[in-house]
């Protein structure tokens, strides 16, 4: 890998570890950027419409679509018969038929798709479809599930020491139950697919998905033909956020379902309020613990049973259970411990991936434990996080037994430099003298550490590969199996190739995404698409830079195999760039000589592994770290409170590109801010989503983002055997957000100084008003 | 029958085929190929489907306008100039506000971004904003999932009030007025806009089943979200006399067809219980296009003119063929989502009375679940007159989200009559409260969480009026009731 040297003024430069702009952003901003649903779509489109469950749990008495089809402008309407293939979408545990047969599991499972010429006359036709559902007892709670032993999987255990002897010798012992709540994706994209029939029984999926592959896997399996006939392809999406990692096929198999029944282009775009009743959203969670700690705030023993509600399928809820399992720790060494998580099933949307992925929920158990143990205690919410960080050996091993390697471990570092940058100690003080002055409004600071674990915890999924073009002007086509959502993936990956092969950024067309270019990809998901597919780009460059060398050298008259530099669109014998001559010179001369000037490149994660029936393994190649400190103001009269000011100190090594790092961390904290005290999902009795359009489910908005908003990327501090030194970022920030709970607690605990405070989560004005009342009857 | 004529990016359109229910969002990505401006909820909550319309009648002078273009009619256009993003500028010649969103870092995914440059492009050309607090409502009409705000917020503050001197500027300085003259009719629906209160009548008595609509951001609603066809609408915006704030004997005339944007501005200043109201309500975008009458006559319990213009005594002015006529507007709600309106009669306006010279203490308030872009949970207006004793004469505490409809609290106020205005008094009138209202639980709060603001909002609003009688609020508040902190 190269290192960087210091670059002198005027001399060619490569776009790594610089600021950018999103490599998007100009056409963002003038409204050139193409979505799906922008597509200009041939004459004869048909757009397509779900029939929904609109009963949570029963059984399909009748099914007759006969009058819906035979509508004007109805080209078809499908149920299950019409499947060719196998009716399932489930990721991979088959219990997720497309179309429903027989029975329906939630409110907005597609019972039949409906294709028309205009959306007015596909709803028409779902008028027109009778649909007769016998209702059945449903499941509709976390607590009804647990009850009724409604599981998904088997449990997950984790387990270290003797746990019930270190509580029983705790001084401090706290009992409690956590629960947070789902959360819509609320991508301002909502989901869309459009698929073309191509000759000879093929077809061409356009996707908002973060996984293509898996898209085209299922409209094969679909279809009942090979995943060769079937090409997807992913220009951008309008956010993801997790919400498009398994979510998308459904939407993409059915247009491809409705193309081979009409053999016309079909196009599935669900509005609002479809996207939010029938996809999947994060799982909310409820736990059950027992924390032991020492006087001096010592964690000491936690016994955690952790109950993830999985909605009516499985999903990736398996896998989300695991990383809630894998992150009870955050960043603290539990001597004594067992962990339990068991996944529910109930009769609601089937949950699924949200940024994070089950680490925030499994985050907030412990910080709530830290945070009642701090009150408890007296003592401060930072020290007693610090107090319990991981540290040298034998304080290194995680609860699965994973080194947590100490020269790696930021976390100190990071926290003395934001409590220090960020005045704490005064700000604290200030805070606390303010609060005894005044009786209604007080304010809170609140400070959260955070440790993620980055790789797919399914170890096969952490591999990645590219596919580089370069044409005879020097001009380059870059391809790779990650996609973009926002993130900026697709600059990070512009970087890296423009620094490998040594040409400019304008040389280089970032390509959509495409299933027929790079195979067999994994989902863009657990923060990993630029370490993975960075490495495969890099990978990928490296070969056909090898391959320009000679040439580079014969038309550069020096020795095949002297030094020579790629940059900037030139090459040239290395520190000699008056003697360069151009990267297109060069792709030129290689055609001439009849030398290849395609290339893929491949990575796969080394080392790393997981043995689920131990509970033990080394499920992650290594650890994103961070901390921020949030303050707030809470109103003892209406529960209303607002996030102040915000420091946020995050590690990205080496960032590949600043800008978007900054990007990633900002918006993952706000994501998060929403989760804990705004959004709010609510459901009928009878399992109907009522809160299912932005009138009603409250995502942050332009004034919640704090006025002060201070984010630094921790400097010097390159990863090992990351590609260039970096890190991922995409989730870890949202964790951050963790920290408006401490700040609250701070806030309101000033009204019942030395008692726990009990703020239930989303805090909102509400539940915060509770909260304030209770203490306040305490104090 | 006519057709429909606007100007679209400054291109003359004559739409002859469009059925009047389509929104201009639908009519733009649809049948324009226009696909810059997005779809996010189609319920004017997200912003992602802003455009600019030229308004010449705006407050303060011809100005390009934000709107949400998913609860625009076509026939709202009648006679208007409407751009969208694809008319400002392109990747490479961008208007300053499409260059400060790339610059700033401003989009992510991208699909929030044409919506959020459209509200920077209204920025860009305000003289007015001069307090914080306007850039934020500018733009709180606008969701971003992927930023977290701050890169928008810099983009805008680069931008806003820049005044660039282009055709924008031009052709909103040259605007001349709107004839939005109309008798639409197609694929079974019409859509009629009449000019002069004649022409209303006539069509009102013409029709008895019509539906009335001003801005629309309220009745748009069924068409984009509950998939109604409205067969025949007669608009009030284009009819002479009803739109514009103007000082009368005693008070102020609020033309029934102002958007509220235009009361913010007249009134916002002058009378803090407005101001304090305008600054919670909806969005810049919802304000652009909702109007008075609009809100008023909707008579939603959770509606947020009502509580303070009731608390300020004003009266709502019903026009008809016959003449004018005026009832106290806590009169105008007769029952849940019904106003007193008679058939083949408007709300004209809304009277306002000048009580600067009172002993009057007023502020309002509204509580929801997030401070921007939501709708009440609870709301309330709250005015009290004392006398040179210090003692209540009288007592008018409206609030909204408590009943079926907006409603004074007529106990709590007989508590306090004569009283004198005493921490004591108001904890035990904000008792009595309870035999006022029986609030119900829904998705925005719980009875317990009414009731229970309901009470301290009145305790609040004490406190807050101790040192100044009708309170500003500051810029970002925490909340809505301000209580003073050391
Ligand atoms: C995103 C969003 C946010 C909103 N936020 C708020 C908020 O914070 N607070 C709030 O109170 N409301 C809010 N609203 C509701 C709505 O915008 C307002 O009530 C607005 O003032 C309605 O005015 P309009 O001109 O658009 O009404 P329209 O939709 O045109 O009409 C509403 C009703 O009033 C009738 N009507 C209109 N004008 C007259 C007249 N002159 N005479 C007789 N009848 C008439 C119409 O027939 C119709 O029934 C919001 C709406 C949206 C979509
Ligand atoms: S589409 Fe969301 S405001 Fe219009
Ligand atoms: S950039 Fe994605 S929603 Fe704003």
């Amino acid at each position: 890998m190269m290192t960087r040297a210091p670059h002198v003024e005027g001399a060619p430069r490569s776009p790594l570890h610089l600021p950018a702009l999103h490599e998007s952003a100009w056409l963002h901003a003038s409204g050139e950027a193409v979505y799906v649903d922008d597509l200009p779509t041939p004459p004869g489109t048909l757009v397509g419409y779900v029939v929904a469950s609109p009963v949570a749990r029963g059984r399909i008495t009748r099914l007759e679509v006969a009058a819906a089809r035979a509508l004007p402008g109805v080209a078809c309407v499908l149920t299950a018969a019409d499947i060719p293939g196998i009716n399932d979408i489930s990721p991979f545990s088959h219990d997720e038929p497309l179309l429903a047969v027989d029975e329906v599991f939630c409110v907005g499972q597609s019972v039949a798709v409906i294709f028309a010429d205009s959306a007015a006359r596909c709803r028409e036709a779902a008028k027109a479809v009778v649909l007769e559902i016998e209702a059945l007892p449903a499941i509709l709670t976390l607590d009804e599930a647990i009850a009724r032993q409604s599981w998904i999987g088997q449990p997950h255990t984790m387990r270290r020491g003797d746990v019930a002897a270190a509580f029983a010798a705790s001084p401090v012992q706290i009992e409690g139950e956590v629960r947070t709540g789902g959360q819509d994706h609320f991508y301002l994209e909502s989901h869309c697919a459009l698929a073309y029939p191509q000759e000879a029984g093929s077809y061409l999926v356009l996707s908002s998905t973060q996984h293509p592959s898996e898209v085209q896997a299922k409209c094969a399996e679909v279809l009942g033909i090979d995943r060769h006939r079937v090409t997807v392809e992913t220009r951008r999406m309008g956010g993801g956020f997790g919400g498009k990692e398994t979510q998308g096929a459904y939407f993409a198999a059915m247009a491809a379902l409705g193309a081979r029944a009409t053999r016309k282009p079909c196009k599935i775009w669900l509005n609002r309020d479809q996207d939010m009743t029938q996809t999947g959203k994060r799982h909310p969670f409820m736990s059950r613990y027992r924390a032991g700690f020492a006087a001096d705030g010592e964690l000491r023993s936690f016994e955690v049973d952790i109950y993830a509600d999985g909605g009516w399928s499985a999903d990736l809820t398996t896998a989300i259970l695991d990383r809630a399992l894998f992150h009870l720790d955050n960043a603290y060494f539990i001597p004594n411990l067992r962990f339990t998580g068991r996944a529910c099933r109930t009769h609601l949307v089937s949950n699924t991936a949200f940024r994070g992925f089950g680490g925030p929920q499994g985050m907030a158990v412990i910080e709530e434990a830290m945070n009642t143990a701090a009150e408890r205690l007296g003592m401060d919410y930072a020290a007693i996080r610090a107090r319990n960080y991981y540290g040298e050996s034998p304080r290194d091993r995680t609860p699965y037994d994973q080194e947590v390697k100490a020269a790696h471990n930021r976390l100190r570092r990071i926290t003395d430099q934001l409590l220090r940058d960020a005045d704490y100690d005064a700000r604290k003080a200030d805070i606390d003298a303010f609060n005894a002055q005044s009786p209604l409004v007080k304010r809170g600071l609140g400070f959260q550490p955070v440790k993620f674990g980055i790789s797919f915890t399914n170890s096969v999924l952490n591999q990645a590969g590219a596919f580089v073009l370069i044409y005879a002007d020097g001009s380059v086509q870059l391809n790779h199996g990650g996609t973009e959502m926002g993130q900026g993936l697709n600059t990070k990956m512009l970087a890296i190739c423009a620094h490998e092969l040594g040409v400019r950024l304008d040389q280089i067309r970032h390509m959509p995404t495409a299933t027929d270019k790079v195979p067999n990809t994994s989902a863009t998901a657990a923060s990993s698409g630029s370490d993975l597919n960075g490495m495969a780009v890099l990978a990928a460059c490296q070969t056909l830079r090898e391959r320009l060398a000679p040439v580079a050298a014969g038309l550069l008259k020096v020795e095949p195999g002297a030094a020579l530099t790629f940059c900037d669109g030139q090459v040239f014998p290395e520190g000699e760039p008056a003697r360069a001559v151009s990267f297109a010179q060069v792709a030129t001369a290689a055609y001439l000589q009849q030398i290849s000037l395609a290339a893929t490149g491949f990575y796969r994660t080394p080392d790393i592994g997981y043995d689920h029936a131990a509970g033990r393994g080394k499920p992650f190649h290594y650890y994103a770290y961070g901390a921020a400190l949030t303050e707030v103001e809470v109103n003892a009269l209406t529960g209303e409170h607002r996030v102040t000011r915000v420091d946020i100190l995050h590690d990205v090594g080496d960032s590949l590109v600043p800008t978007i790092d900054v990007g990633q961390v900002e918006g993952g904290y706000i994501q998060g801010l929403g989760w804990l005290t705004r959004e709010e999902l609510v459901w009928s009795p009878q399992g109907v989503l009522r809160t299912h359009s932005p009138d009603t489910y409250k995502i942050p908005a332009y004034g919640d983002a704090p006025r002060d908003f201070r984010v630094q990327l921790l400097q010097g501090a390159p990863q090992p055997d990351v590609v260039h030194g970096s890190k991922a970022v995409g989730e870890p920030p949202f964790m951050l957000a963790l920290g408006v709970l401490a700040a609250l607690r701070h806030a309101i605990g000033a009204w019942c100084p030395g008692q726990p405070v009990r703020l239930g989560v989303p805090a909102t004005p509400e539940a915060v008003l509770r909260a304030v009342e209770d203490a306040r009857a305490r104090g | 029958m006519d057709e429909l004529r606007f100007t679209l990016n400054g291109q003359p359109i004559a739409e002859a085929e469009a059925p009047p229910n389509t929104t201009l969002l639908n009519y733009l990505r649809q049948r324009r190929g226009l696909t810059g401006t997005k779809e996010g909820c189609a319920e004017g909550d997200c912003g992602a489907c802003t455009v600019a319309v030229l308004d010449p009648d705006a407050a303060g002078g011809p100005a390009w306008r934000a709107v949400n273009s998913c609860l625009l009619l076509l026939p709202m256009l009648q006679g208007k100039q409407v751009v969208t993003v694809e008319a400002l500028g392109s990747s490479g010649e961008p208007h300053p506000a499409q260059a400060s969103m790339a610059k700033h870092l401003g989009s992510q995914c991208g699909y929030c971004t044409p919506g959020i440059v459209m509200s920077i492009f209204e920025a860009c050309y305000r003289r007015d904003l001069d307090a914080p607090w306007k850039l934020d409502d500018q733009l709180c009409g606008n969701l971003c999932r992927c930023t977290g705000y701050r890169p928008i917020r810099e983009a805008a503050e680069a931008v806003a009030g820049s005044c660039p001197v282009d055709r924008f500027q031009g052709e909103a300085a040259e605007a001349t007025p709107v004839d939005m003259a109309l008798a639409y009719a197609r694929g079974g629906q019409r859509h009629m806009n009449p000019t002069t209160p004649e022409a209303l009548w006539a069509l009102l008595e013409a029709h008895p089943e019509a539906r009335l609509v001003a801005g629309g951001t309220d009745l748009s609603l069924e068409i984009t979200k509950q998939f109604k066809t409205l067969p025949l609408l007669i608009s009030v915006e284009g009819v002479a006399g009803l739109r514009g704030v103007t000082a009368v004997e005693g008070g102020w005339r609020l033309g029934a067809t102002t958007p509220l944007a235009d009361i913010e501005a007249a009134l916002g200043e002058a009378i803090p219980t407005l101001g304090r109201m305008l600054r919670f309500f909806g969005a810049r975008q919802i304000k652009n296009r909702g109007t008075l009458g609009g809100n008023l006559c909707t008579a939603s319990p959770i509606g947020d003119m009502p509580p303070a213009l009731i608390s300020l005594r004003a009266e709502a002015i019903l026009g008809s063929r016959q003449g004018e006529r005026r009832v106290p507007l806590e009169d105008f709600f007769v029952a849940y989502r019904k106003t007193a309106l008679a058939p083949g009669e408007i709300l004209s306006g809304v009277f306002v009375p000048e009580l600067a010279g009172l002993n009057l203490r007023a502020a309002a308030y509204k509580v929801s679940k997030r401070q921007e872009l939501d709708i009440s949970t609870v709301s309330a207006g709250l005015a009290v007159e004392l006398d040179d004793a210090g003692r209540v004469v009288d007592a008018r505490l409206a609030f909204g989200g408590m009943a079926a409809t907006p409603k004074r609290a007529a106990s709590a106020e007989a508590a306090l009559l004569g009283q004198p205005w005493t921490r004591e008094a108001v904890e035990a009138a904000a008792q009595r409260l309870d035999a006022d209202f029986a609030p119900l639980s829904d998705h925005r709060g719980s009875a317990w969480y009414r009731a229970t603001v309901a009470r301290n909002l009145l305790l609040g609003f004490y406190l807050e009026t101790e040192r100044t009688p009708r309170p500003h609020l500051p810029y970002r508040p925490t909340a809505t009731v301000q209580i003073p902190t050391p």
